[in-house]
């Protein structure tokens, strides 16, 4: 659920307005293909098979093969890349699938859909070799295909791009991607092989680097070209998008769609639906283990693959009619260094939050959003005068002193930062409820209380784990999400500042988590939610403002505000490479 | 105080043989912990190479097949380890602890009969013309073939973890253990290798300190140095050269400070005992000043959850 009905996103329009600024360089072959993939609907499947057939005899030719060999490919292409039968798992407990079938073809792109737990994750790591089915056949280009690990699945042509990198931080991007190697090259051979296939993707890349000091798109790059090196007939990516900002998704896909027109099929899990009607040729929806539909996303709304994904209607977040009050929140002027090296300053904010309104901030991650959160959190001291509660001054006040005030926070990375990821959930909700939910009192702690906090946010946000007393980091990024933000909600804030609130988290959560924020607007309290996804942002908010390069725009109310503006507003990207295709 | 009663070649040769068991022993634990897994039973790894060394060569009259013995001694002990973590996943620090508490306590039982007994000599390695150069020859060329093997493992390990692929495939192993394991590489397998690794090397160390540098068997002999290779390790930022450097100025500093005890210099004892210590962790220390850091999985239980 990313959009309103009927309308295209306001997110896919603005891609496409970068694409046509960037396509001026570009020869007029290219210029038109790119802007046949950039509106999904004029893309029609007769140029693509002929992309692949195109392709097809290219690689007859440069193999040096005969006509009679490029016509035996030809017929192959017939027959599906991947057919999964019947392939059935279950764990203690859990049927993960249940009679999963679904077939993708030669240069395909194929969309995996469900909720988070629908099973998605456990049928692509049957497909890597990482877990065996309990019945049910797979077969590649028609004969059996099997793989008891991925080190089989790699020779076949799978290759898989992790939504948790396995990556390894401090070893360099060659080491890296060499362990992902059967039979690696030397390693100045292999430098040279990342660098010619970093540029032919559009995905720069240096070898040397420590892979520790990437950001999360590089990192996902490294990933990527470990595949490509293998030369994959099907890759695997599992919520490639879920770290990258806009930018990275738009080269991605690029990458994408040069890939499956060079005829490598691509098994695409996510939960951006937008993202999967942009991209892919098919989709197959899960839900519970078992397949109950497949559509062409292109034809389908974000909405219908939702409802199929959840299985019943899906609630639009509705704003109840809500009255804005006093100013509770004002910044003033706010300036602040950033603590990270590679952070970004905060220069000059100021902007004041009503209470009962939603205050949403958008912009490329990157330009401030840790920042204005750990400045309004109180991670982030500063000077007196910039940041007000009421009638407080938060200069020299710390995040737990804010809390006593009603002024609350929800960072964006979930694991390390929001939540302890050894911690049980009891441990986690102590950690920033104590003092609003009196759970500690001389020092002393209260757990019974403590844990009757902890199964009140895992009821009310429908937070999916076997009991409060398991570790943080046993939750799924989308479970984890839900406690994180209900965890937050529910001590009634006045003030409650959050970061890519439901960043990672399925369509159905999304809506719930989102509802969650617009109710407790709807209660008196003022909301600032920082966000990358626009939709989202016009969905709940009041007034918008974009937040660039540590500068924040004038808020503006999101009534009648058009795609027009909110470029304007967000100043344009910059520094960002689309894929040279 | 008589200084001149120290002769520096030979003070210098013996530096660098007081020094072996601690590299032997600090190499091997080196790449255990490159493979992510903290083994503290060095100390009763040593100890019961020392022992089975000194039993086999005794009763064979073979210092080189007593060698061979403490070998496979530490590295069947260390087998005890890896079932212990790697299988039944138990916590690395206690196990280590109890297999320290285990070697000594076993050591001590099977040596119980060959208390004052003198081992055979292990001859120096005939490198013929190469020790009868003047200053260097007894310097470098003096010693057991041990010493050199030390070397050679210290100049092997590193060339292993820089320039080959099952190196990488350790390191990646100790760095991030779900990663590899995603990777399909069989993490238990490659780190009870390792673990055998580090205690065939403790094992030697231990052996060289019952057949070479003392030579006879008393209970405990080993008296802490599984300790200071521990500890070495960790100083030296888990790069094998520094580990060398690390092992000779320690071993060194040991035997330099026994040799001015000796020639009765005016510096209280003490303050020589502490000497080594003090200047290897300096030293030590300052190496460490870059960014290295330990292995990402160093410690933590691996468990194939799917």
């Amino acid at each position: 659920m990313r959009t309103r009905l009927g309308v295209a996103s306001p997110h896919i329009q603005w891609h496409r307005k970068v694409i046509h600024t960037k396509s001026a360089f570009l020869p007029k072959a290219q210029k038109r293909r790119k802007y046949a993939q950039c509106e999904p609907v004029w893309r029609t499947k007769t140029t693509k098979t002929c992309a692949a057939y195109c392709r097809e005899g290219h690689r007859a030719a440069t193999n040096g093969q005969g006509s009679a060999a490029s016509q035996g490919e030809r017929t192959k292409m017939t027959a599906p890349l991947l057919q999964l039968s019947g392939v059935t798992k279950a764990y203690p407990g859990v049927v993960a699938n249940d009679s999963v079938s679904l077939s993708i073809g030669l240069g395909e792109i194929h969309a995996l859909l469900g909720e988070n737990g629908a099973g998605k994750s456990t049928l692509v790591k049957m497909i890597y070799g990482l877990v065996k089915p309990d019945a049910g056949t797979m077969q590649m280009f028609g004969k059996a295909f099997a793989p008891t690990d991925p080190r089989t699945a790699r020779a076949a042509g799978v290759g898989m791009v992790f939504q948790h990198f396995s990556l390894f931080d401090a070893l360099t991007v060659a080491e890296n991607i060499a362990l992902g190697m059967e039979t690696p090259p030397p390693m100045r051979t292999l430098a040279a092989r990342i660098r010619d296939v970093s540029e032919t993707y559009g995905l720069p890349l240096s070898p040397d680097r420590i892979v520790g000091d990437l950001s999360a798109g590089e990192r996902q790059r490294v990933e990527i070209i470990r595949c490509l090196l293998q030369d994959p007939k099907l890759l695997i990516m599992d919520e490639p998008t879920s770290v990258l900002t806009p930018q990275e998704v738009e080269i991605l896909f690029e990458t994408l769609r040069k890939l499956s027109a060079e005829g490598t099929a691509i098994l695409y899990i996510s939960h951006k639906l937008e993202e999967i009607r942009a991209l892919c040729d098919a989709a197959t929806i899960l839900r519970g283990g078992k397949v109950v539909g497949t559509c062409v996303p292109r034809d389908t709304s974000a909405r219908d693959m939702a409802e199929l994904m959840v299985g019943s209607t899906l609630a639009t977040p509705k704003s109840a009619a809500h009255v804005t009050g006093a100013v509770v929140l004002s910044v003033t002027a706010l300036s602040a260094a950033s603590p990270s090296a590679f952070g970004m300053a905060l220069k000059d904010i100021s902007f004041q939050v009503q209470s009962g309104e939603v205050l949403g901030i958008g912009g490329v991650a990157g330009n401030g959003q840790d920042e204005l959160l750990a400045v309004l959190s109180g991670e982030l001291p500063c000077k007196a005068g910039m940041v007000r509660f009421q009638d407080h001054d938060m200069a020299g006040i710390g995040p737990e002193a804010r809390r006593g005030f009603g002024v609350l926070a929800a960072p964006e990375e979930r694991l390390g930062h929001a939540a302890a990821p050894n911690m049980s959930l009891i441990e986690n909700a102590m950690l920033t409820g104590a003092a609003r939910e009196g759970l500690s009192k001389r020092g002393m702690l209260n757990w019974p209380k403590t844990r009757i906090f902890a199964e009140r946010i895992i009821k009310e946000f429908d937070v999916r784990t076997p009991g409060p007393e398991n570790a943080a980091r046993s939750l799924s990024g989308g479970n984890l999400q839900k406690f994180v933000i209900g965890r937050e909600v529910l001590q009634r804030p006045e003030v409650l500042v959050v970061n890519q609130p439901t960043w990672g988290v399925d369509a159905a959560a999304a809506a719930d988590i989102r509802q969650a924020l617009l109710d407790l607007a709807a209660n008196g309290a003022a909301l600032i939610v920082i966000s990358q996804d626009l939709d989202e942002l016009m969905e709940i908010s009041d007034r918008f403002a974009a937040l660039n390069e540590g500068r924040l725009s004038a808020p503006v109310s999101t009534q009648g505000l058009d795609v027009e503006q909110i470029g304007l507003m967000l100043g344009g990207a910059h520094g960002m490479e689309v894929a040279h295709v | 105080m008589d200084l001149s009663a120290i002769n520096p070649i030979l003070l210098i040769a013996a530096m660098i043989a007081a020094s072996t068991p601690i590299l032997l022993a600090a190499i091997g634990e080196l790449v255990v912990e490159r493979a992510g897994v903290l083994n503290l039973g060095v100390e009763g790894m040593m100890i019961t190479g020392a022992v089975c060394g000194f039993i086999i060569a005794v009763n064979t009259g073979s210092p080189a097949v007593g060698f061979i013995a403490a070998a496979l001694g530490g590295a069947v002990l260390s087998l005890l380890f890896a079932f212990l973590t790697q299988v039944a996943l138990a916590n690395q620090v206690a196990s280590g602890l109890a297999l320290t508490l285990f070697g000594l306590g076993l050591s001590a039982l099977l040596g119980q009969s060959y208390v004052g007994i003198k081992p055979p000599r292990m001859g120096d390695t005939p490198l013929g013309p190469l020790a009868d150069i003047p200053v260097i020859g007894p310097i470098l060329f003096g010693h057991d073939i041990i010493v050199y093997l030390g070397l050679l493992i210290v100049a092997g390990t590193w060339a292993t973890l820089k320039f080959t692929r099952a190196g990488l495939i350790l390191r990646a192993v100790g760095e991030n253990h779900d990663a590899a394991h995603a990777l399909g590489y069989k993490v238990k397998r490659i780190r009870t290798l390792a673990i055998m690794f580090g205690g065939a090397c403790a094992g030697l160390g231990g052996a060289y300190i019952s057949l070479i540098r003392v030579p006879q068997w008393t209970e405990g002999m080993t008296a802490g140095v599984g300790w200071i290779a521990l500890a070495l390790v960790v100083f030296a930022s888990w790069k094998p050269w520094r580990v060398l450097l690390g092992a000779y100025l320690f071993g060194g500093i040991t035997q330099l400070q026994l040799n001015l005890q000796g020639a009765g210099v005016a510096i209280p004892v003490e303050y020589l005992a502490m000497s080594p210590y003090i200047v290897t962790i300096i030293v030590l220390v300052i190496l460490s000043a870059d960014k290295s850091r330990a292995p990402g999985s160093l410690g933590r239980t691996f468990h194939a959850s799917q």
